[in-house]
């Protein structure tokens, strides 16, 4: 596979780490009163759709950047790939 | 020199004659043969034997489809079993031997299988062999074994090298036929990044295999002017002897180039073949077609071929099967072998055509409505039995019969993501589906357009629309002119009626009764119908057989061939040899090697080396007189207790966190407390993972208030790098921190031991107080050693004892442990390795990998109490699941023998005294254990059940799979100094 | 029809005219007792141990293609029960205990072949895992060996150890692990369970669950409205896509893992090898070819295909290991849909819907438990309590922290 870098361009797959679900980013709030529910739902609930996916990729054999790529699970089609930082803080975690 | 079935002409240069041997005896042939072709010219027409029946066979096809003609090629560890000889490229002095049969290929006992062959259908082995049940590994599978298999390995190394490369390019041409070599132009004018990729040794395709493709011109001569211009460009590169065998995601094809398969052996250096991995925008399949047979009665005798073959033999290679051949055909392509054998004088004793309305010639006899229903010849054709149109049968004496069953295209490409092709009833073959694939087309043959015209055509047609993709602008170059005749084809696959097999795929030996017995046993699914009968699954992947099985399933079923379906289309397209998906990365150079600072200093001083993920550390340093590694590794152990040791840990992994918010964003990525950790200050830092299991441990170090450096352990250098830039871009996206690796950029040496302040005292620069009051426990900073040398010195011991850390950029690390070693002389300095080390930590109560393997939780760990309850850390909420709360759970202690001769094995079980020992009574397991020169027993780390309120217990270590036991009692983990008062001196 | 060597001879003389469907093609009933989603290994050894053993009738197993087209007919076929965690080893090994009275049991031979499995091992700390592992293995009645470097080198000779990047120290060898012919393991469940009144009902998908106040009472289907009292499910690889029709949401990933043969050869590798520095296990088919894996590929997928890093990944580890086989040929390489769980162990249980149970989650691991799991799976329909030997493999064992981890990975299933 070739993921399309947004700051380097096309690079192999190879060159990336695989996390998972770019859900893993929704880190529940740890004081609140359900956060045990909340941690264990975020953990081990993943989304596992045939179809599109935002997932998470490390550029570890490159400059260190998490992406979030959107990816079909049936045809390995890539739409979209962003910068996980940037995503990150539209969620609002730099809050 | 007798090439009594040599004809004129063809493509080989006779002024180079090769000699070679096939089962030990010796031919002659001409450069530009294949051994197929120079078999054949010696009038060879036995060359194999089939998988399950043993049944003599011949040469089925000129070509990468050959399912019989299999021989082991050349001798000792290069022997390659199973190559084609329809590929295998002579080479003067090829060494060939005929497979799978015993004795010899004219006589081969196994034959006996065909004798039995009607207790032998298809899938009979899932039936029987069951009684006594002990007997199938002892008695019948060990049978099965030795007669199935093809080829034999030579079971030595293989001698010869492989490498990789990596090729992109605009656009990927798969095939050189008339088709590609348009193709070609048109891009190559263009002046497109191009690769034409031929599996042949010579470009052309069927261009080099035909006569009169081309009206004004001969089509071998059109194409080598093509290849030439192509040459020429430099823009366009030409990879013949390189088939490319699967498409992956995005554009990426596997190709292997067959660099020196055609050699004797590789020239020196050089690659026997190279795995390309090519990485086009766009790529077009011009890989043509392949002919299929039809099945009758006896179909598998030597000399039985496929016709358009015995043409590409004749054309091409001056060679044919016999001087007196038959023609059996469904459609008008079977005409051409007849003419173009005709023409080269061979005699076609007649051309059989099953349609009524075939067409007539005034150079041979035409049967038309006529089939041939069976044939004769224990090892080669002797004759067949044809049923003419009024339904009397005709015995024609002839030495080779060519089948012309119509033409496949070759899809396998187009099919690799899961792609299905569509049928088309012109041509009674399956054709790739259109526009499914963007990045791959079709042209020529490959995409169903069998006149030369149409693929020419198509080829630069298809040019022009995949490079107008990548805006750029393409004409079509002038094309010869070429024949353009239509498909007339009637469908026709086997021959009904008869009592006898008629095979369908001659390589696994399934024949038409097979395919019906499956459909009959409910196996009805063309995968049911494949997976039961082995149709398909021999080297050549079915590519002649599956298509008449289709069919008759099809008729079995009362459906379309297409409704049937095919088979999935997996990569390879044709077999690969392991060795080149393997390239360079074997024996020593399989993974790199990581040597530390300290590695060539070491190699001097002898040391002995261990691998430690891909690091090679010093596992001890043996000196003179020491004949086993523990008298080296308690001397090390002992000298760290009573003076000072040094020890190379560059290899653990560094990180520097700097920010305003560094001491925030540790706080998060550890369970314990960092925000409050003074500058100048080393904290231990234990690291959950999400899930509350401990992920890694190490140290902080605070060197200013926006500047902290966190250690890791060896192995999860990476992961935990990996870890916090995920927390740090992911999770806390808001906090001012950057991280870096720099594990690479720093020496580091643990120097530990009652001596170690004084040693190191001698190279730390006057300026910085070392003292115990000056540089206290866990004290960090930079300082300068060796006048102006700048270095982190950190007082962090793993050992128990008085202890440092010093760092030095990498390039000063050799000359950093030489200064200390010399600079430790009047201490007695020991270097100390990997072995020590663990003696050491484990002494000390240390966890290390075999405690912190994934399966710990803090609490397991003696560090419950560590996980703040005060902040948000990584880990913090799900610890507080009740499985990870238990009371009942495993806690890491210590254990000694009773009997103090007694050893400890790490990973023995621990039982109750007076219980059995079995699962149920389990009370944990030893996860480190080393002798301890300190206690002067085996010790051991262990994580027992309860095992904190359980100290003074005795409890039985056993290792049923060592057939040990022994009694050991329960312990605090510190066998050394609890009180952690010599760290503090 | 009783298969035998004797009616082999009869049917050879005759023509084989005699032989009748393994199984057959029935139209589906209005409603079942049981219904088994999904006819592969799994399902059908369910319902083949659901009518013989647990002796209940009204039984179908749905298949939406063809039986045994899953995982059951696309793995590397090792049978072992080599397993750490008292949650897994006592599964696994009344799986091989089955697996050694298949051919009889079912009067199918399914080719189960004991020729031992042997994991290397490359450094201490492996060799002290596999002590623990194998002692475990003892204690909970099954076979280990530990072997030193020379025992291994006597098992296997033509392995690397002259020029090898990571030695060879050791191994665990378990003599009663091997292979099993796979696509004949759903075949002979398939008939068996025919031979009890089971309705093999393929080329019918299910698509969607028809469930009233938390109870089951039937499934939708591409051949229209079936019926049921239970409903099993037992889908590997798409087990998130099937649940999600009745609103669950479950620990798992599907992810891609592939797998190879190369072409055939005469015998050559004794039995089952795994390398311990890299990614790669072999063994050698009775038809001689050599079959051998690696790890998954690593991203979630539903392609049922790979891509060329791994499979260069794989033979890199394979050449390391044993570099004759460099001039060998690769034949064919094909992916199989993994469902990858959360603590890479698996699940047999009921779901929060009453009437509707779960069998999933295998990783790449489900071929080797096929006889347990259906038998375990039968229990928990049959009787509604979980069989002796699966009572860990809970759905909501992540809630409660009692994750079964052999790995030591987490919560990371491209890890497991």
């Amino acid at each position: 596979m070739i993921i399309n870098h947004p700051l380097l361009g096309p690079r192999d797959a190879q060159e990336f780490v695989y996390l998972g679900d770019a859900s893993l980013i929704d880190r529940p709030d740890a004081s609140g009163e359900t956060a045990l529910d909340d941690f264990h739902d975020y953990l081990y609930l993943r989304d596992n759709p045939a179809g599109s996916h935002k997932e998470l990729w490390f550029h570890e054999q490159g400059d260190r950047s998490w992406l979030v790529v959107t990816r079909d699970t049936r045809t390995h089609e890539i739409t979209h790939v962003e910068l996980a930082f940037e995503y990150a803080k539209r969620r609002g975690r730099d809050k | 020199m007798s090439q009594k079935s040599r004809l004129d002409g063809g493509l080989i240069d006779r002024s180079r004659p090769l000699s070679f041997s096939f089962d030990g005896k010796n031919y002659t042939g001409y450069a530009g043969d294949t051994l197929a072709s120079a078999l054949l010219a010696n009038d060879v027409r036995l060359m194999g034997r089939s998988f399950k029946y043993h049944r003599p066979r011949g040469v089925f096809s000129a070509g990468s489809e050959e399912p019989n003609a299999l021989v082991e090629l050349r001798s000792s560890a290069r022997r390659e079993p199973n190559t084609r000889a329809t590929v295998a490229e002579l080479f003067d002095g090829l060494e060939a031997s005929s497979q799978n049969r015993f004795p010899s290929l004219r006589f081969d006992a196994l034959a006996f299988n065909d004798a039995f062959s009607s207790f032998l259908s298809a899938g009979f082995y899932y039936k029987t062999f069951m009684w006594p049940a002990a007997f199938w590994e002892k008695l019948y599978e060990p049978a099965i074994r030795r007669a199935a298999g093809l080829g034999r390995l030579y079971g030595k190394e293989d001698p010869d090298n492989y490498d990789k490369g990596f090729l992109h390019c605009d656009l990927l041409i798969i095939g050189s036929g008339p088709s590609g070599l348009a193709t070609a132009l048109t891009a190559g004018r263009a002046g497109a990044e191009v690769i034409l990729a031929e599996e042949d040794f010579i470009f052309g395709g069927r261009l080099l295999a035909e006569r009169n493709l081309l009206s004004e011109q001969d089509g071998s001569e059109w194409a080598a002017t093509v290849i030439s211009e192509l040459q020429s460009l430099a823009n366009v590169r030409l990879l013949s002897r390189t088939t490319v065998f699967g498409q992956y995601d995005h554009g990426i094809f596997g190709a292997v180039e067959r660099v020196s398969d055609h050699l004797p052996e590789p020239i020196s250096h050089k690659p026997r073949q190279v795995l390309w991995r090519i990485y086009a925008k766009r790529a077009l399949l011009t890989a043509g077609a392949t002919e299929r047979p039809i099945a009758f009665e006896n179909n598998d005798r030597p000399g039985i071929m496929l016709a358009g073959a015995m043409r590409a033999y004749a054309n091409r290679w001056a060679a044919t099967a016999s001087q007196d051949i038959a023609i059996f055909t469904n459609n008008d392509d079977g005409h051409r072998t007849a003419r173009d054998l005709s023409a080269q004088g061979v005699n076609i004793v007649a051309l059989v055509d099953c349609r009524i309305d075939a067409p007539p010639s005034t150079e041979f006899e035409v049967l038309s409505g006529a089939q041939v229903v069976n044939s004769r010849g224990r090892l080669g054709l002797k004759s067949i039995q044809v049923q003419l149109r009024d339904g009397s049968m005709k015995e024609l004496a002839c030495g080779a019969l060519g089948l012309a069953g119509g033409w496949n295209p070759n899809v396998h490409l187009t099919c690799h993501k899961r792609g299905r092709p569509i049928w088309n009833d012109k041509i009674s073959a399956f054709v790739p589906a259109t526009d499914t694939d963007p990045l791959l087309r079709a042209a020529g043959a490959a995409a169903g357009i069998l006149s030369t015209h149409g693929a020419l055509l198509s080829g630069a047609g298809k040019a022009i629309e995949a490079l107008k993709e990548l805006d750029i602008s393409a004409r079509t170059p002038i094309l010869p002119k070429a024949e353009d005749a239509p498909v007339n084809i009637a469908p026709f696959w086997y021959v009904k009626g008869g009592k006898g097999r008629a095979w369908l795929d001659l390589q696994n030996d399934v024949t038409v009764k097979d395919i019906k017995l499956a459909h009959q046993e409910g196996f009805k699914s063309v995968e049911h119908v494949k997976r039961y009968t082995t149709l398909g699954m021999a080297t050549d992947q079915g590519k002649t057989a599956n298509i008449g099985a289709l069919a008759v399933l099809a008729e079995m079923e009362g459906k379309t061939i297409p409704d049937v379906g095919t088979t999935i289309f997996r990569p390879p397209y044709t077999p690969v040899s392991i060795g080149a998906f393997a390239g360079g990365s074997r024996g020593k150079e399989f993974r790199p090697y990581r040597l530390t600072p300290s590695h060539k200093w070491a190699e001097e001083q002898g040391a002995v080396f261990v691998e430690a993920g891909n690091w090679l550390r010093a596992q001890w340093f043996p000196i003179e007189g020491e004949s086993h590694w523990r008298q080296s590794v308690d001397r090390e152990v002992i000298a760290v207790r009573k003076s000072v040791g040094i020890c190379d840990v560059t290899t653990l992994g560094k990180i520097d966190v700097q920010g305003a918010d560094a001491a925030e964003f540790l706080n998060h990525i550890y369970c314990n407390g960092f925000a409050k950790l003074p500058v100048g200050k080393t904290r231990y830092g234990l690291m959950l993972r999400e899930d509350g299991f401990a992920m890694d441990d190490g140290t902080a170090a605070r060197l200013a208030e926006d500047h902290f450096i966190v250690t890791t352990t060896t192995a999860n250098a990476v992961p935990v790098f990996r870890h916090m830039e995920f927390c740090r871009q992911c999770l806390w996206p808001g906090l001012d921190v950057q991280l870096i690796s720099t594990t690479e950029a720093w020496a580091q040496f643990a120097v530990a031991g009652p001596n170690a302040r004084d040693l190191l005292q001698k190279i730390v620069d006057p300026t910085h107080d070392i003292s115990n009051e000056g540089f206290p426990y866990m004290a960090c900073g930079e300082i300068t050693i060796c006048g102006c040398l700048r270095a982190r010195l950190f007082r962090i011991s793993f050992s128990g004892e008085l202890a440092y850390e010093i760092a030095v950029p990498t390039r000063y690390g050799d000359a950093l442990i030489r200064r200390l070693m010399e600079a430790g002389k009047e201490f007695d300095v020991v270097p100390y390795g990997t072995e020590a080390l663990g003696v050491l930590r484990i002494e000390k109560g240390h966890s290390a990998g075999n405690e912190l393997n994934g399966q710990s939780t803090a609490a397991m760990l003696g560090m419950g109490r560590m996980v703040s309850q005060k902040k948000d850390s990584i880990g913090r909420v799900l610890t507080g699941r009740p499985h990870l709360l238990r009371e009942d759970d495993y806690r890491l202690v210590g254990l000694k023998p009773v009997n103090a001769g007694d050893p400890i094995l790490s990973g023995a079980h621990l039982m109750n005294v007076g219980e059995i020992a079995n699962a149920a009574n389990d009370q944990g397991w030893v996860t480190s254990a080393a002798y301890s020169p300190h206690i002067g027993a085996s010790i051991a780390l262990a994580f027992l059940k309860k095992g904190d309120q359980r100290l003074g217990e005795v409890i039985r270590i056993v290792s049923p799979i060592d057939n040990l036991e022994i009694e050991g009692e329960v312990t605090s983990p510190h066998f050394i100094d609890p009180e952690g008062e010599r760290l503090r001196v | 029809m009783r298969y035998s060597a004797l009616r082999i001879l009869l049917e050879g003389i005759r023509g084989h005219t005699g032989w009748k469907p393994v199984w057959r093609d029935p139209a589906p009933q209005p409603d079942y007792d049981y219904i088994i989603v999904g006819g592969g290994g799994h399902g059908l050894a369910t319902a083949h141990y659901l009518a013989k053993i647990y002796k209940k009738a009204r039984i179908a197993v749905l298949e939406k293609g063809w039986i045994g087209g899953g995982n059951v007919g696309r793995n590397t076929t090792i049978i072992r029960s080599n397993y750490l965690l008292d949650g897994n080893e006592p599964l696994y090994e009344f799986a091989l205990k089955l697996w050694e009275g298949l051919e009889q049991d079912l009067n199918y031979n399914a080719m189960v072949s004991q020729r031992g499995i042997l994991n290397l091992c490359h450094s201490d700390a492996q060799r002290d895992a596999f002590r623990r592992r194998g002692n475990a293995m003892i204690l909970n009645g099954a076979d280990a060996e530990l072997l030193d470097q020379h025992q291994v080198r006597e098992m296997a000779p033509f392995l690397d150890f002259e020029n090898a990047r990571f030695p060879i120290k050791g191994g665990l060898l378990q003599r009663r692990g091997g292979t099993v012919r796979h696509d004949a393991v759903a075949w002979g469940y398939a008939r068996s369970a025919y031979s009890h009144g089971v309705d093999i009902i393929q080329n019918c998908e299910v698509t969607g669950f028809k469930i009233e106040k938390g109870l089951v009472k039937g499934v939708e289907t591409s051949r229209g409205y079936i019926g049921a009292k239970k409903v099993g499910v037992a889908v590997a690889g798409s087990s998130s896509r099937v649940m999600a029709m009745a609103g669950l949401h479950l620990p798992i990933e599907s992810h891609v893992l592939q797998a190879f043969v190369s072409e055939g050869l005469k015998p050559l590798i004794p039995g089952v090898i795994t390398f311990g520095a890299g990614h790669f296990y072999i063994s050698q088919s009775d038809k001689g070819g050599l079959v051998f894996g690696g790890d998954i590929d690593g991203y979630n997928s539903y392609a049922q295909r790979g891509n060329l890093p791994v499979v260069e990944d794989v033979l890199e580890g394979g050449m390391a290991l044993m570099p004759m086989i460099g001039r060998a040929r690769l034949l064919r390489m094909w992916g199989g849909l993994m469902d990858m769980s959360m603590d890479g162990s698996p699940f047999i249980d009921k779901t929060p819907i009453e009437g509707l149970y779960f069998n999933g989650g295998w990783c790449y691991g489900g071929f080797k438990a096929t006889p347990a799991s259906g038998y375990a799976f039968a229990h928990l329909l049959a009787t509604d309590a979980p069989h002796e030997t699966a009572t860990e493999l809970r759905l909501d064992r992540f809630r409660a922290g009692a994750m079964i981890d052999e790995k030591g990975a987490g919560a990371q299933p491209n890890l497991h």
